[in-house]
Order: structure tokens, then C-alpha cells, then sequence
């Protein structure tokens, strides 16, 4: 132990725990499953052949180009959605922020199929949008057709992720340094170019890789709207259609595991050597100004036009819930309460086990996230990198995936006390979404940290606090925000998981609610059902999204409130 | 004293006796554990059904994709949770009976025939059993047709007509074991090289080639597409549902069980043999004309109480019964058959659907016209799409087809080639097809 100083030995018994149970339950999953990657599907021997067939085939090499295509227009699509959203809201003093910055969340919160399903049935060739465009010009865009679809879907359903770590950024970020720029004489667009984008740099790149490696992997969406050129979906038609012991699929996984840690490492390389953190804190971020009225229009008319796009498909999935037959024509024909009374019953039980899961999941995540954000940034621990690398590359593996190797691992292990193995016990679902959302929180975590001065930690401990009092006092409560937005984007988006959870539900009353929406959406009858219990989901995360906001904005007016008296002293 | 105590021990026998078959009617009990591949709407209106039958057994409705449920049971086969199989597709109780997943039982329930039309019910076997048939067909919106002034298609040759393109809709035949079944009896009926030329020219005026197989009568209900290849089932239920929408059975078509199997090892044993006979009794199988399910029941005596219009596969002997169905030699090239369209078809469809518009749109010029050097590029550009990587026999060579096997071989077996290494070439080949029928095909339409 004396090669650690006494201050590193409890981040290093930290960093080992979290290694640990990363190690038990992402990597030795992943490796139970993915070896076959490496395996001549004849003899069982070691082989790399298969990479060979993967590269000399036109189709995966096609499909490798369309999934970069469909992530990088993603990530363009949805900054174009969520910069004016997250600029107007943090800069200008806007009412109901909270409300855009509450309703700039829903999306996530959406089942990605029942998403596409919606947006089938609004902005389909034969939907609502083009039968008006085609009624009264005569014309049939195409918004849904092949990767057009995909990646409308995808920006809509993603960019939260580039909203949430962009507004946080934004709010941390010095008022100082934009006074300073302005006092200069830089204003407007050139101010926003030069200093304040810049010194978001770290939230907007946390969102956009996200985004990035997300649409990358993604499988549910390409699948429902019949897009079947892309990685994502060529490896989960290979493992299930010809089987576990082909080995494409698993070829296929390993490298979108490989494709998403290089694009991790780039959106690293990108701003290394660069420093974001800026030392006066409690500044509240960028000063708020009031709009005249014409600028006053033109935001809201933005904000407007953005938020029915990005609501549309929940707009779409109220249709659904309350029409009786909805089928070639603009609107429903008939509108009733019954899908929910039908229901209400079992909705109760999908609710609180969706809470349950994913509040555990979300609690986990932001204590993990903080824990590692820490050691890589503020401890010279051998290998912490890795600590960040191994929780990333979670973002990577497919959710079929995890679910099979969690299968294969932990079925022979019976749980003490609960006599049952531990993959059919509910809680290796909480554990599954512990894992899968753990990148979402961290990448939170970590820009946040990127952004708290490391002088403000050594003045503390300076003026005599320890190292855990430090962490306690100063580092947390400026990483607040951070952590907190990482716990929602967590949270929310576990609340609709689906993929990894359907091979690990093991009865009926365990299941979420994502599970149950599935299985409605599986007949003819149960669409309206269906749809109904998405939009409870909905209702009830969104209230929770909403209210975590309140809680955030009172803190911070405390904070602020209490300010002017502390500057004076 | 002594015919008194006889006349005692018989009553108590008789007593315990009443005693005992009382409880074994009812001393049911515990929790059933259903893995099924059924909708909500399926599961719920039987397990209500059963529970009230049997009010000590609490039933449990895992649900689970076809493919997942499979590799959940093979998964969790080494303590075995689960006591009923219970999905459609005949060829994923195959898989898990030669896994020996599966347990054999005994109907008790009397009065269902051998066959529903060409196809034997019940495994021969033992292992699963068949309670309700379904056969596919063709299911299409009313208002779609009308808006786009479509004529109503019946019949498979029908969906190849020009005027359908882009508005038809199917699944792949890797994704759903009774699509599989459509493709190999429309190819058994015509024959292998007509068979897929048929396929292909279907396939021409697709849509899309949906992922999941409840993607095509969703895509028909909402309007998505017009038309769509289904199961009966799926057309009948959505009519049912009160969507616009209708369902025939083309004359090639077969019907087949939909299945439920004991697991093995399963912990209670009793219920589930209980569930199973339940499944095929008066009451159980008249649950399956409940508008929601619309499945074909297997007891004949169950139609006297379907709707009016409603298809008797054991009257009506026109459905499903005009192909003989060679199981055997669907079995042999099943993963080939698959493969093959999916290469040729599934991925394949941009290019496909290309060739066949500049196809079309030469033949419509070429009408009445007489030009023999367009007629030639047409002729051509017909046979490239067309074309097929390999032959009928090469498709069941044995040790062709086992590159295309789902579990690995033992060490010693040797084979030479790898599945990705014979796909890239077919689609190698089809690509370089298409890309030249399309030029040709365009190429006549100029000279007319």
C-alpha cells in the first residue's frame, strides 16, 4: 500500500469495486457471447477468417456506410434541434424554460418502437402529413422512406441527449468570461462563435457522441421501420434468424464494440489539452437578458415549430390511444376512452416495477458515474482510463447481447436466501439497466467535472478540509447539475428499455412497462391498448423529468439568492 | 361384526375414492408457467378461461418472440422453470424436440382428425401438439384500394400485375416460420426455377420486407401499404378489430398446426397436461373464434358455432390441400431457402425492385408494338433477374446444405465453405444482375 498515498487509497478501493462488478457483469457476459466472433462455426478453432468475410462482402460493407451515414446526420439533425432550444432557454430569460426544457426530454421517453410506429402513422407515405400534402398540392415527400426515416426518428428520439448536457454546459458556464468578451466589444453571433459555444465545447460533445454511438448501435428503430442495411440490425437478424452459433453476428458486435470506443476516443482526442473549467463558481451561468418583442416572436415561433415537431410522435401515440380505427385517413374516425379503461387494470403493476427498476438503475448509475469521473480526472490512478473505457463500451453492446450473456453466466448461480438463479431474479433486470444506462450518467458526470476548477478543490483543501470533505463540499454540489442531469437522462431512458429486458423477464409480474407495450403492440386489437399504456408511461416519467427540474431550478435560486450576501462579506 | 366392518372399509374406500377424483379435478394447483410467442389477447382470454376452470392454479404468460422463447428454454435448461411451450410455427417444436427439450404426452380429448388439409396434426412423434391450423393468404385495406383505385388480388400471381408496385408488403421467410412455409410451397407447388421467378416478381412490386412478421397486417391496417402476404389469423383478427380491411386464401396455400408442447422436466406436470387438454376441449377450442384470436380450430365439430363467411378447412377441401407438402424436402434446404431470399429479396430490394420498374415499364411500351431487338433486351433482362446462384439439386446436396446449419458440427464432419463466404458471392452476383437488367430493360424501352 505504500505505493498509494494515503489520500488515493479510497478512490483506489473505489476504482477496483467498480472494475469488479464492471468485469462481472459487462465483460465476462460479453466475452461468454462474443467469442464465437473468433470461431470457425465448423471446427470450433481459433480463427479470424470471419472478419475477412465481413470485409469482403458487399452488403456489410453497405451497411457499415449507411449506419456512419444515418449517426452522422443524426448528430447534425439533432443539433439543429436542440442548440436553439438549450441557447434561448439558458440565455434569455424565457418563460416557461422549464416547461421547453421539460418538454425537450419527452422524447427519450418513448419506447423507440412505439415512436416509429407513431411516426409511421403522421409522416408514413400514406400518413396523416402526406395524405394533406396530397390532398391539396398533390405532392408525397418521403420523409420515412428508407434511411430518411431512420434518421428523423433517431434525431428526434435522441437529441435530448445534446439538450440536456448542452444546457447543463451552458449554465456552468462563467458569466465573467462573457462580460469579459463583451467589454472587449464581442456580441451576438460572433460572441456565441467565439466564447460561449467554445466553453460548452464538453457538454456538446458528451451529447453529441452520445448521439453518435447510440444511432449507431441502435437496433429497434431500423427495425421497425424495415431498414435492414445497417450493422445493428444485420447482426440481430443474423443471431436470430440463423442462429447463436453463427458467427457473423458476433463479427458484426465486435465491431460496433471497436467502431463505438474510436469514436469515443476522437470526441476525447478533440478536446485534450484544452482547458474548460472555469474557477468562479456560483456565477449561475450566462447572464439572462430580456428580448425585445420581435426577438420575443421569432424565439417562441422557433421554439414553437421545434417542439410540435419533436412532440409529434407523442401526438401521434394520444391519436392512437384514444381513436377506435385509425387506418388511411388523416385523423382517427372515432375517438373513445376504452383502450384505457382496458388497461388500468394491469397498468399498476408495469408502473411500479418500471419505477422501481429504473430509479435503482438511475441511483446506481449516477453514484458509478460520479465515483469514475472522479478517478479519471482527478486521481493518477494506474489504468482509471480504462474505468471509463469499459463503462462506455456498455453504449456498444447490443442489448440482445447482454440479456443472452447474462443468460449464460449467471443461470447456474443461485442467489442466498431468495433460492432462485440469479438471472431470473428481478434483480439482474435493475442490473442489466445499471450497465446499459451507466455511459448515459457518466458521460454527465464527467463534463461536469471537466467543467469544476481543480483550484477551487486545492484552495479548500489549502485552507485545511480533507480529501473527502473536499469531494463532499465542493466537487459534488458543483457537479450537481451534472449528476442530476445524468440521473434523468438515466432514468428516462431505462424506463423504456426493451431489449436486454425481454430476454430477462422471467414472469409476468416482473415486467416493466416497455415489456407490456411490446406485447400489446402484438395484435390487431391491442394497438389502441397499446398506445394507451405508452402514454401513461409517458405521463408519469415526464411528471418525474418535470418535477427533478423544479427541484434543480429552486436550488439553484437558493444558491443564487444566498449569493450577493456571501460576495459582500 | 364382520360384514359390518367390510360394509365400513367399503364406504371409507368409497368415501376416500369420491375424495380422491374430487381432488384430482380440483386439487390443481400452483403456478403454470406459459412460455408463448401468443398476444395479450390470446394468452388472457385462455388463461382467464383455465383459472376459472381451475381456481387453484395461477397461470403465468411468459411472452417471448418464437426464436427468444426457443433460446430461453435452451438457456435455462438446466432447472427448468417453465411447463408449456405454446407458439405457432411447427418447425421451432422441431428444433427443441431434437434439442430433447420437449416431453411426450398423451391426449386424452377424442374427436380430432389426423390431418387438417395435406398436413398431419399432431407430432408423429408425440412430443407437440396441434389445437388450432392456420394457413396464409392475402389480407388488403379496402380504403387503400379504393383511394388508389387497385382491384382486390386473390390469388398469388395476381400480386406480380404491374399496377400493385409498391404496394404490397411480407415478411422474410428467416423471420417467421410460417412466411418459410408460403415461399416453400409456392416453390414445391411451381417448381424450383418457376417457383422463385414467381417470388421474384412478386417481390418486385414490394413495399418492404418487414422485420417482424405482425409488421405486414399492421402495415395493411394502418395503410402503410395496400396489400400484404399474412397468416389467417392476423387478417381475420384485424377484420375482426374493426379495421378496413379483408382476407383470402389464394389456391396455393397450406395449413398448418400451431402447437403446444409439455417441457420438459416441467415442475407441474399436471396442470400443464391439464391446460393442454383444456386447450383442445369443447370450451377451449371455441375460445379460438373469439373475435381478438380468429384461429381455425382443429376439432370440425367447433365450426357449427363460427361466424357466417368464416373458412372450414374440413369442408372447404380447396384450402390448403392443392400442393402435396413435401415435408421432407423443406426440411432438407430450409435454412437454404431462407438464405437464398433473403439475398435475393430482403436485401437486396432497392435493386430488385429497380430492375423490375424498368422491366414493367418496357413491357408496357412494348405492347402491341412489334421490335425484335427490344423484345431480345427484354427477353434478356427477364432472365437476368430471373437467374438463380444455384440449382434445385444443389440446394439439398447434403453437405451444401449443411454449411447453412443452425448448431455446429461435430469436429470431425468436414465441410468446406463458411455461410457469409457463399452469401457474398450470390450477392455478388445478384447485385451485378439487377444492376444489368435494369440498363437493359431501359435501354429497350428507348428503342420503342
Amino acid at each position: 500500500m505504500s505505493v498509494l498515498s494515503k489520500s488515493q487509497r479510497g478512490p483506489a478501493l473505489a476504482g477496483v469495486l467498480i472494475a469488479l462488478f464492471l468485469i462481472l457483469f459487462l465483460v465476462v457476459p460479453v466475452l461468454k457471447v462474443i467469442y464465437v466472433a473468433f470461431q470457425d462455426a465448423n471446427t470450433g478453432a481459433f480463427t479470424i477468417i470471419n472478419f475477412a468475410d465481413f470485409f469482403s462482402s458487399s452488403l456489410f460493407r453497405e451497411s457499415f456506410y449507411n449506419s456512419v451515414y444515418v449517426a452522422g446526420m443524426s448528430v447534425v439533425i439533432a443539433t439543429l434541434i436542440a442548440l436553439p432550444l438549450s441557447y434561448f432557454t439558458t440565455r434569455f430569460n424565457f418563460s416557461g424554460a422549464v416547461l421547453i426544457q421539460t418538454l425537450g426530454i419527452i422524447p427519450l421517453i418513448m419506447p423507440p418502437f412505439v415512436g416509429a410506429v407513431a411516426m409511421k402513422l403522421l409522416f408514413g407515405s400514406n400518413g396523416s402529413v402526406n395524405l394533406i400534402l396530397d390532398e391539396w398540392f398533390g405532392i408525397n415527400i418521403p420523409f420515412m422512406e428508407g434511411l430518411n426515416g431512420v434518421i428523423l426518428v433517431q434525431s428526434i428520439h435522441y437529441f435530448p441527449f445534446i439538450l440536456i448536457n448542452l444546457s447543463a454546459a451552458l449554465n456552468n458556464i462563467d458569466r465573467a468570461m462573457e462580460e469579459s468578451a463583451q467589454n472587449l466589444g464581442s456580441h451576438g453571433m460572433r460572441l456565441f462563435r467565439k466564447v460561449v459555444f467554445p466553453l460548452a465545447m464538453p457538454g456538446y460533445i458528451a451529447g453529441a457522441a452520445l448521439v453518435f454511438i447510440k444511432v449507431f448501435d441502435d437496433l429497434g428503430t431500423p427495425l421497425l421501420l424495415d431498414v435492414n442495411k445497417m450493422l445493428a440490425p444485420q447482426a440481430y437478424l443474423r443471431i436470430s434468424s440463423i442462429g447463436i452459433s453463427d458467427p457473423m453476428g458476433y463479427v458484426i458486435s465486435v465491431i460496433l464494440i471497436v467502431f463505438s470506443l474510436l469514436s469515443l476516443w476522437v470526441s476525447l482526442a478533440a478536446m485534450r489539452g484544452k482547458d474548460y473549467a472555469t474557477v468562479q463558481k456560483g456565477g449561475g451561468g450566462l447572464a439572462k437578458r430580456d428580448l425585445r418583442p420581435w426577438e420575443k416572436f421569432g424565439c417562441y415561433a422557433v421554439v414553437i415549430f421545434i417542439l410540435v415537431l419533436v412532440l409529434s410522435p407523442h401526438l401521434g401515440l394520444m391519436l392512437l390511444s384514444f381513436g377506435t380505427i385509425w387506418s388511411y385517413s388523416i385523423l382517427p374516425d372515432a375517438y373513445t376512452f376504452d383502450h384505457y379503461i382496458k388497461v388500468i387494470g394491469s397498468a399498476s403493476q408495469y408502473i411500479t416495477n418500471t419505477l422501481l427498476y429504473a430509479g435503482l438503475a438511475a441511483l446506481f448509475d449516477v453514484i458509478l458515474g460520479t465515483a469514475i469521473a472522479y478517478i479519471v480526472w482527478r486521481t493518477k490512478l494506474v489504468g482509471r482510463k480504462w474505468l471509463d473505457y469499459g463503462a462506455t463500451m456498455a453504449l456498444a453492446v447490443p442489448g440482445v447481447v447482454l440479456g443472452i450473456g447474462y443468460l449464460r453466466t449467471f443461470y447456474q448461480f443461485d442467489v442466498p436466501l431468495v433460492n432462485e438463479p440469479l438471472a431470473t431474479w428481478w434483480v439482474i433486470i435493475v442490473i442489466a439497466l445499471t450497465i446499459r444506462r451507466l455511459p448515459y450518467a457518466l458521460r454527465a458526470c464527467v463534463a461536469a467535472i471537466q467543467q469544476v476548477s481543480i483550484m477551487l478543490e486545492e484552495s479548500a483543501e489549502n485552507l485545511g478540509a480533507t480529501k473527502r470533505r473536499t469531494v463532499w463540499r465542493i466537487v459534488i454540489p458543483l457537479m450537481s447539475g451534472g449528476i442530476l442531469a445524468g440521473f434523468i437522462t438515466s432514468f428516462a431512458t431505462a424506463s423504456v428499455e426493451l431489449s436486454a429486458t425481454i430476454m430477462l423477464v422471467a414472469r409476468e409480474s416482473d415486467a416493466p412497462l416497455a415489456f407490456g407495450i411490446y406485447e400489446f403492440m402484438q395484435s390487431a386489437a391491442g394497438r389502441g391498448p397499446g398506445a394507451a399504456l405508452g402514454m401513461i408511461a409517458v405521463v408519469i416519467v415526464g411528471l418525474g423529468t418535470y418535477f427533478s427540474h423544479k427541484v434543480i431550478e429552486r436550488t439553484e435560486k437558493k444558491r443564487s439568492a444566498a449569493r450577493p450576501v456571501n460576495e459582500e462579506a | 361384526m364382520k360384514t359390518m366392518i367390510s360394509r365400513l372399509a367399503l364406504a371409507g374406500v368409497l368415501l376416500a375414492s369420491t375424495a380422491f377424483t374430487l381432488n384430482a379435478a380440483q386439487a390443481l394447483e400452483g403456478t403454470l408457467t406459459v412460455v408463448t410467442s401468443y398476444p395479450p389477447d390470446t394468452t388472457t382470454t385462455f388463461k382467464n378461461a383455465f383459472e376459472k376452470k381451475y381456481p387453484g392454479v395461477k397461470v403465468e404468460m411468459l411472452k417471448k418472440k418464437t426464436t427468444a422463447g426457443i433460446k430461453y428454454l435452451q438457456e435455462t435448461a438446466s432447472a427448468n422453470k417453465s411447463d408449456l411451450f405454446w407458439a405457432s410455427a411447427p418447425d421451432a417444436f422441431e428444433v427443441l424436440k431434437g434439442d430433447s427439450l420437449l416431453a411426450k404426452y398423451d391426449v386424452k380429448v377424442k374427436g380430432i382428425p389426423e390431418k387438417v388439409g395435406s398436413f398431419p396434426i399432431n407430432d408423429p412423434d408425440g412430443y407437440y401438439k396441434g389445437f388450432a391450423a392456420s394457413g396464409y393468404g392475402i389480407m388488403w385495406n379496402t380504403r387503400y384500394l379504393k383511394a388508389k383505385k387497385l382491384p382486390v388480388a386473390t390469388e398469388w400471381s395476381d400480386l406480380k400485375k404491374p399496377v400493385y408496385f409498391g404496394h404490397v408488403g411480407m415478411s422474410a421467410p428467416s423471420r417467421s416460420g410460417t412466411t418459410h412455409l408460403t415461399v416453400e410451397t409456392v416453390i414445391q407447388g411451381m417448381g424450383w426455377d418457376k417457383g422463385w421467378a414467381e417470388w421474384k416478381a412478386i417481390a418486385g412490386n414490394f413495399k418492404t420486407v418487414t422485420a417482424r412478421s405482425f409488421g405486414v397486417p399492421d402495415g395493411v391496417n394502418s395503410g402503410q401499404f395496400g396489400l400484404g402476404i399474412v397468416i389467417d389469423f392476423f387478417g381475420l383478427s384485424s377484420k375482426a378489430s374493426g379495421f378496413p380491411v379483408d382476407f383470402a386464401y389464394p389456391k396455393v396455400t397450406t395449413l398448418v398446426p400451431a402447437n403446444i408442447s409439455i417441457v420438459k422436466n416441467a415442475p407441474n406436470r399436471e396442470a400443464a397436461a391439464a391446460f393442454i387438454e383444456f386447450l383442445l376441449s369443447t370450451q377451449g377450442q371455441e375460445l379460438l373464434l373469439d373475435p381478438k384470436i380468429m384461429r381455425l380450430p382443429v376439432n370440425p365439430k367447433t365450426y357449427a358455432k363460427a361466424p357466417a363467411g368464416f373458412p372450414n378447412p374440413f369442408k372447404d377441401s380447396s384450402i390448403g390441400s392443392a400442393v402435396k407438402f413435401d415435408l421432407g424436402l423443406s426440411k432438407g434446404r430450409y435454412n437454404v431457402v431462407n438464405s437464398l431470399f433473403d439475398v435475393m429479396i430482403t436485401y437486396r430490394l432497392n435493386e430488385l425492385r429497380e430492375a423490375t420498374r424498368a422491366l414493367q415499364e418496357a413491357k408496357a411500351a412494348m405492347a402491341g408494338k412489334n421490335n425484335p431487338k427490344a423484345a431480345a433486351l427484354i427477353k434478356e433482362a427477364q432472365a437476368l433477374i430471373d437467374a438463380l446462384p444455384i440449382t434445385e439439386a444443389k440446394a439439398s446436396e447434403k453437405d451444401f446444405a449443411s454449411i447453412f446449419k443452425k448448431k455446429r458440427k461435430k469436429a470431425t464432419t468436414k465441410i468446406t465453405g463458411r455461410q457469409a463466404e457463399v452469401e457474398g458471392e450470390w450477392d455478388d452476383m445478384v447485385k451485378a444482375n439487377y444492376a444489368k437488367a435494369t440498363k437493359l430493360a431501359n435501354e429497350a424501352k428507348s428503342l420503342l
